[in-house]
């Protein structure tokens, strides 16, 4: 299957899909040493944004989480990409600054958490 | 978004790499909020300075973006995690002073004046009526959107040093008079007394008017210094950073009441002081200063601390900008508040220190200080300055 989004910042980046209905808060949300989210009550608590492809709606919270993706992907536990179903500044500053490949205005319920999901530029391979 | 041939070249190195860098950033916003063009802002506001929050790697985003950035408008800094000179009398560890040390000159090789407050507009950074401007930190972008009069969005610490580097920001948002219109009423028929009985006002309205622009009616009068201390309760509660008092802000007699309608009135006041304060007696910790306080705040404090003694177990903070210790110093007010046993914290906050861990109650007359005091793991005490002066020199809230 193939979607077409908008690019946010561009690039290739492939993996797991990890994918989760609630918005991300990355500050205070995700422990930027390990990649674990931490949000208590969130539905991918305790799991790793490591390695994956992150698919979220949107993102939340204080703008010092676009620091903290940076601090992910420095650290080594950043997601290959971030897929989102309408960006906001948090999340596009966060991936811009990082270099991670993001692309929004995607129907994100057509993708389920395990499935292999390749970002070509504004293009979504699952 | 339309791009001017200069802007281009911009975006594609034609500058180096912080001003490539910072037009990405600019584009990637503008094209998410719609924005036709990019306007310059005469000033900027940057959040994002104490190395609590920025960790190494932050630090070393900084780095990489001073080696060829320069600001092109005033640039002003917010708070540190420290006092940049007193910061051992504070309880900071030589570890975190090293790191936020060259968090600071990273920023001072950027051009940027580092002034380390979060009241801009009291030391120097003060834009005029209509002016657009591209700020961080949230209270100084309520006070000038609403106080002064200024036009900005609410910048991140990242995307208000991108509008630095370029001069210019993305035309969307505050920037358009459209979306300055207000769209709930709030008639408050409370009375409101103390200083921090603006700090639950900011906290009633800003639950009921989640994510709108209230107009609000009822108000006759308002000092700076109580203006300054809404502004940062009713955006951490909810509101948009901006809001019209009739009769009192700026642009206030371009609008009419909206139709949508709510009141506050004492009940709701009183509420929010049951919601912001704890069950707590003994105060090991007193920070006034959030925002950062003024000079006239300063006399006040020496005038309640003459001639008395802070209690043996407490510690007491006057959270301020470094330029208006300048002047408590000059007046005399410094030498009264420390022989009393308080202490200056320039350049920083109860918000953004390393305070985690060091304390179990504090008493402050801020709402916002204490929403952030509580995520530091304290119990709070909101009241006014005169009860907090008292718990500092007792000990005990009472």
């Amino acid at each position: 299957m193939e979607l077409k989004g908008r690019i946010i910042y561009k690039g290739k980046g492939s993996g797991e899909a990890l994918v989760t209905s609630q918005p991300i808060s990355f500050y205070g949300g995700v422990d930027p040493n390990t990649g674990e989210v931490i949000e208590k009550g969130h539905e991918l608590q305790g799991k790793s944004v490591k390695g994956k492809v992150l698919v979220f709606p949107t993102g939340k919270g204080s703008t010092v989480g676009s620091y903290t993706l940076y601090r992910l992907k420095k650290n080594g536990v950043a997601p290959e990409g971030i897929i989102n179903r309408e960006c906001e500044t948090v999340v596009a500053v966060g991936a811009i600054i990082s270099e991670i490949p993001c692309v929004d205005k995607i129907d994100i319920s057509c993708i389920k958490t395990g499935e292999h999901v390749r970002i070509e530029n504004e293009m979504v391979i699952v | 978004m339309h791009l001017t041939k200069e802007e281009e070249r911009m975006l594609s190195g034609g500058e180096g790499y912080a001003v490539k860098k910072s037009m990405e950033i600019l584009v990637a916003l503008g094209d998410i909020y719609g924005a036709e063009r990019l306007i310059k802002v005469g000033s900027v506001q940057v959040a994002g300075v104490s190395y609590h929050n920025l960790g190494d790697a932050g630090l070393e985003f900084l780095n990489e973006l001073a080696k060829d950035g320069k600001v092109k408008v005033l640039t002003t800094l917010n708070p540190a995690g420290m006092d940049l000179e007193n910061w051992r009398d504070l309880g900071i560890s030589e570890e975190f002073a090293e790191k936020q040390n060259l968090v600071i000159d990273a920023f001072k090789k950027m051009g940027i004046v580092t002034s380390c407050t979060c009241t801009p507009y009291l030391i120097g950074n003060l834009p005029r009526y209509g002016e657009h401007v591209a700020w961080s930190e949230s209270s100084a972008v309520t006070f000038a959107n609403s106080v002064i009069g200024a036009k900005t969005n609410r910048e991140g610490g990242p995307s208000a040093l991108a509008a630095a580097f370029v001069g210019k920001t993305p035309c969307y948002g505050l920037h358009l008079d459209e979306n300055r219109v207000p769209d709930v009423h709030v008639h408050v028929t409370a009375g409101l007394k103390k200083l921090s009985d603006w700090g639950a006002l900011g906290y009633c309205i800003g639950k009921k008017a989640e994510n709108k622009i209230p107009y609000i009616t009822g108000i006759a009068e308002a000092e700076v210094d109580e203006l300054k201390s809404f502004c940062a309760s009713v955006v951490t509660y909810g509101a948009k950073p901006l809001f019209y008092i009739r009769d009192v802000t700026p642009g206030s007699e371009k609008h009419q009441p909206p139709k949508d309608k709510v009141t506050i009135d004492s009940k709701d006041v009183e509420e929010a002081y049951r919601n912001i304060n704890d069950e707590a007696v003994d105060i090991d910790f007193v920070c006034i200063g959030c925002p950062h306080c003024s000079i006239k705040e300063i006399a006040e404090i020496a005038r309640l601390l003459t001639n008395r003694k802070i209690a043996p177990n407490t510690e007491f903070w006057v959270a301020t900008s470094r330029t208006a210790k300048q002047l408590a110093d000059m007046r005399g007010y410094t030498a009264i508040i420390e022989k009393a046993g308080g202490k200056f914290a320039c350049d920083t906050c109860m918000a953004v220190a390393p305070l985690k861990g060091r304390f179990k109650a504090i008493a402050t007359t801020s709402a916002k200080g204490c929403y952030y005091s509580r995520q530091n793991k304290m119990l709070t005490k909101m009241g006014s300055l005169e009860e907090c002066i008292a718990a500092a020199v007792s000990g005990k809230w009472s």
